[in-house]
C-alpha cells in the first residue's frame, strides 16, 4: 500500500473527491511530521504510538573496511503497534 | 499527542470540512493502514516511513528468574522504518542533549 492508495481508500469509502483525499492525507501525514519534529510523541488508538528518542554519539565501525567511525548524535523514531493492531498481525 | 488533537489540528489545516468529517477520515487512513497490513501488505508512505511485517523464527530463551528454558514460538512482529527526508528533517536542527 502506497500513500496514493490511501488517498483512493479514502475516496471511495468517504467519497470525497480525489484532489482533497490527496491534500487531507498529505495534511495528516505532516501533521504527525511536524508533531515529532516538535519532540512531541503522537498515539493513535487502535493503530499504534509513534515516539521521539534521542541517541548520543557512539563509535560504529564499517563492517566492510573496520575503520572506526563516529556516529553522531540523532533522534529517530520509534513505533510501537497497539495491542489491537499486533492482533491483528499475528493473525496473518 | 492523541488522535483526538490531531483531529483539532488537520481541521484548522483544512478549509470546508468539519472536525466530524476530519475524524471519519482520519479513521478510515488508520483502519486502512491496519487492513492492509491484516492482509500481509507492507506500506510505504514516502517522505515518512515504510511499515513492514518481519517473520521472527522461535527461538530458546530461558526464564531469567528461574533459569528455565523455554521455547518462544515463531511470530510476526511489525516493524516501522523511517523515511530518509524525515530522518534529515528531525536531525535538522542542532540536537540538544
Amino acid at each position: 500500500m502506497t500513500k496514493a492508495d490511501i488517498v483512493n481508500y479514502v475516496f471511495e469509502k468517504v467519497g470525497l473527491p480525489r484532489n482533497e483525499a490527496q491534500n487531507i492525507v498529505e495534511i495528516v501525514f505532516d501533521s504527525v511530521k511536524q508533531t515529532l519534529i516538535a519532540g512531541e510523541s503522537i498515539k493513535i488508538s487502535g493503530f499504534g504510538t509513534f515516539n521521539v528518542r534521542k541517541k548520543n554519539s557512539r563509535i560504529g565501525r564499517n563492517p566492510k573496511t573496520k575503520e572506526e567511525v563516529e556516529i553522531t548524535p540523532r533522534r529517530v523514531i520509534t513505533f510501537k503497534a497497539s495491542d489491537q493492531l499486533k492482533e491483528v498481525i499475528e493473525k496473518i | 499527542m492523541t488522535k483526538s488533537v490531531l483531529i483539532e489540528k488537520v481541521t484548522e489545516k483544512v478549509e470546508g470540512l468539519t472536525k466530524k468529517q476530519v475524524e471519519t477520515i482520519v479513521n478510515t487512513i488508520f483502519d486502512g493502514m491496519k487492513d492492509a497490513l491484516a492482509r500481509g501488505e507492507k506500506i510505504e508512505i514516502r517522505g515518512f516511513g515504510n511499515f513492514r511485517i518481519k517473520q521472527r523464527n522461535a527461538k530458546m530463551a530461558r526464564n531469567p528468574r528461574t533459569g528455565e528454558k523455554v521455547e518462544v514460538p515463531a511470530k510476526k512482529v511489525l516493524h516501522f522504518k523511517l523515511g530518509k527526508p524525515f530522518h534529515d528533517s528531525l536531525n535538522a536542527e542542532t540536537v540538544e542533549k
